[in-house]
């Protein structure tokens, strides 16, 4: 019997330490046979396994024609992902999926893509950025906003500068609470849709964060003038099994680990901004 | 339908005789620590003779009197679902040498086929339910293992509770034709009506080489069946998944917290039910680890726990997510309600709480 929900082995060919509490894991499995055999699309994600602690859903953020790699951004926040933040190259742990929906880069080719995202940062999010960046061709501008609590919660700031750099690629940060060397805006996101410009029918918007942001940013992008049903969200709860079988993930009748994490405004929308759902 | 045989009291080992000669351990209700429970049974006299049920909201008492029947009680605080849906089982294990290579291993459930005697109408359609749940889709490969060669002789009910309301939800007192059955069995006074339900069931029936049921014997049979029906009391409002939408923020769910001790109890006995968590459990020699899963609920902390807080923190919206998902989502996933009437919450839940007061309560919106 093979159950689905076995992990394969893969062991750390790099690790990178994105800040204090941030790192990335590059994976390979080490059997070559699952690594030929492992697809997957952005905004989908694995079930990362350490060795008798446990089990932690995690996106991909690596490209997926790299073939040599799978990378996850990972931040330590609790007992698995503190345990795995002490692993080194050439260290193992057990890898299963990829699991779930991801964006929708297909419906979005040769349409403006606009990144909303909020908080500390979200992996899904890196993962279509560096997907537009790397098929420039494919698609329109390019625009990425971001709103954080302070200042100094921006991670990744020498990326987000970087990217602001790129042709056709919009960058506009929001903090609620600016600081002394914020050259940014001050704000919620919401106040960066007027900067945008944004071309209401010709684009997709993919979104990630805590939920009040999302709700908030949906509502006001909807006010712009773009149609629900081209306003992507990731969704994020609690996951055991990964595979539609455990329930922990349900948002009413939705299962965010099969059904999601990606949904689009109209599929999703009756169940957000209601404690307890 | 297939004709139907009979089969007198006197007799009854023979159907225990030709399952095991078919290669079946048996499984049967059985009297025990005061309530019916399935469990293994070779011999037909460990059936609950002469046993009685009376349940009542957070009330549940065996009692004994002189019946000849086997089957005068309506339902233990099980169902399939244990047999089935373990409470708890290792998914897989994984052992780490000195190098750190890890090789993951899977653990397969016990193969045994098994024929459940005893199993009633509102469990099966609960299987069904789970049936689609657990083998649709990925498929869960544990529960696909103790599914196969599962043999159902169930047992139309003749004495439902007083929490029974399977009459309402459609899934009871008497199994339907294609539900699910291999052999059907309606008790009277004197013994069984035996009918098939599969190719399986119907050769095995072959094999007994019974007479017909009498005309007098199906007819009593249908009288059972009827009143049965006419007995339930219970029931949920019409279209009560249309009826709970936009009940999301009714005072009732508050009410109803202040009475729940959110236990989890309704979960547990709930036929439907299939939450479950995943953990790790560690062996002491250092070098292999069990990765298990059990029983969840939705009225643990646990169940929607993200870092830094809890989806549902309070009492009041984790008995509206059980509710709502049971009554309203279920649809959305399985294109029919998750409650198949069994009143098994209503009966194990310590303080009483209905759902079928609760549901008319909500469906009638805040006037209340
Ligand atoms: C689809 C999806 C994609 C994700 N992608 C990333 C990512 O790319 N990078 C990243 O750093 N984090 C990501 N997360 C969040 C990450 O899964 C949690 O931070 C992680 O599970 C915390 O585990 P812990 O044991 O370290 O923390 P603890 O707080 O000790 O949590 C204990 C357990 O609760 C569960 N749990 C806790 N928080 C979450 C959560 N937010 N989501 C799901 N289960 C949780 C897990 O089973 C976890 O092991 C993602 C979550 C989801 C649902
Ligand atoms: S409704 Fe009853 S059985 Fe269910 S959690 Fe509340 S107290 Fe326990
Ligand atoms: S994570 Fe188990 S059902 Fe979605």
């Amino acid at each position: 019997m093979n159950d689905l929900r076995q992990p394969h082995e893969a062991e750390i060919i790099e690790r990178v330490q994105e800040t204090p509490s941030i790192y990335t894991l590059r994976l390979r499995f080490t059997d070559p046979a699952v690594h030929a055999a492992y697809r997957f699309a952005p905004g989908q994600f694995n079930m990362l396994y350490l060795y008798g602690v446990g089990e932690v859903p995690i996106s991909i953020v690596s490209d997926p024609e790299d073939e040599h790699i799978v990378d996850h951004t990972i931040r330590a926040v609790g007992r698995v992902t503190d345990a795995m933040a002490r692993l080194q190259v050439g260290e193992r742990l057990g890898v299963r999926g990829p699991y779930g929906r991801g964006w929708p880069v297909e419906q979005a080719k040769g349409r403006d893509v606009v990144i909303v995202t909020g908080g500390l940062g979200c992996a899904p999010v890196v993962s279509v950025i560096n997907y537009v960046l790397k098929r420039r061709d494919r698609y329109g501008k390019l625009t990425i906003m971001q709103g954080v609590k302070h200042a100094d919660d921006l991670i990744w700031r020498e990326q987000y500068e970087a990217w602001s750099q790129l042709p056709n690629t919009q960058v506009l940060l929001s903090a609620s609470e600016g600081g002394p060397l914020w050259p940014w805006h001050v704000g919620h996101v919401p106040v960066l849709f007027d900067k945008a410009a944004l071309d209401v029918a010709n684009s997709t918007v993919m979104m990630c964060g805590p939920e009040g942001m999302m709700i908030a940013a949906g509502k006001g992008l909807l006010e712009q003038g773009i149609p629900a049903e081209d306003i992507y969200l990731s969704m994020e709860r609690n996951m055991q099994c990964a595979v539609g079988k455990c329930g922990h993930c349900q948002m009413g009748g939705q299962f965010v680990c099969k059904d999601g994490p990606v949904f689009s405004w109209p599929e999703i929308v009756a169940r957000l901004g209601i404690k307890g759902v | 339908m297939s004709s139907a045989v009979f089969l007198p009291h006197a007799d009854s080992q023979r159907l225990f005789d030709l399952l095991h000669g078919a290669g079946y351990q048996t499984l049967a209700p059985q009297a025990r620590n005061g309530a019916i429970q399935f469990a293994p049974l070779a011999s037909a006299q460990g059936l609950p003779w002469g046993q009685h049920d009376e349940q009542r909201p957070g009330h549940y008492r065996l009692e004994q009197d002189h019946s000849p029947r086997a089957f005068a009680w309506a339902n233990g605080p099980q169902a399939l679902k244990p047999l089935l849906f373990a409470p708890q089982e290792t998914l897989w294990q994984v052992e780490r040498d000195a190098g750190g290579q890890m090789r993951f291993a899977a653990v397969a459930p016990p193969q045994q086929a098994r024929a459940v005697i005893g199993v009633r109408p509102c469990d099966l359609a609960a299987l069904k339910i789970h049936d689609a749940h657990f083998l649709g889709g990925a498929r869960d490969g544990h529960y696909a293992a103790r599914r196969q060669g599962l043999l159902l002789v169930a047992v139309n009910c003749s004495h439902p509770a007083e929490t029974c309301f399977c009459a309402a939800t459609g899934d009871g007192p008497a199994a339907a034709e294609h539900s699910g059955y291999d052999l059907l069995l309606d008790e009277l006074d004197e013994g069984f009506i035996l009918r098939a339900g599969s190719e399986t069931g119907r050769a095995l029936l072959g094999q007994l080489g019974l007479p017909a049921a009498s005309a007098a014997q199906a007819q009593q049979a249908e009288r059972q069946q009827q009143d049965a029906r006419d007995i339930q009391q219970r029931g949920l409002p019409k279209d009560v998944s249309q009826g709970l939408q936009g009940q999301m923020d009714h005072p009732r769910w508050q009410q109803v917290a202040e009475r729940c001790l959110a236990c989890g109890n309704c979960t547990s006995v709930c036929p439907t039910c299939f939450c479950h968590s995943e953990r790790e459990q560690p062996a002491l020699d250092g070098v292999s680890s069990e990765h298990l899963r059990e029983w969840d609920s939705c009225f643990t902390s646990g169940h929607s726990y993200l870092h830094g807080h809890l989806v549902r923190e309070s009492g009041a919206q984790r008995y509206r997510q059980w509710l709502m998902h049971k009554l309203a989502w279920w649809p959305e996933q399985f294109g029919r309600i998750g409650c198949v009437g069994c009143g098994r919450c209503i009966s194990w839940c310590p303080v009483g709480i209905d759902i079928t007061a609760e549901a008319a309560a909500l469906c009638q919106g805040e006037q209340a």
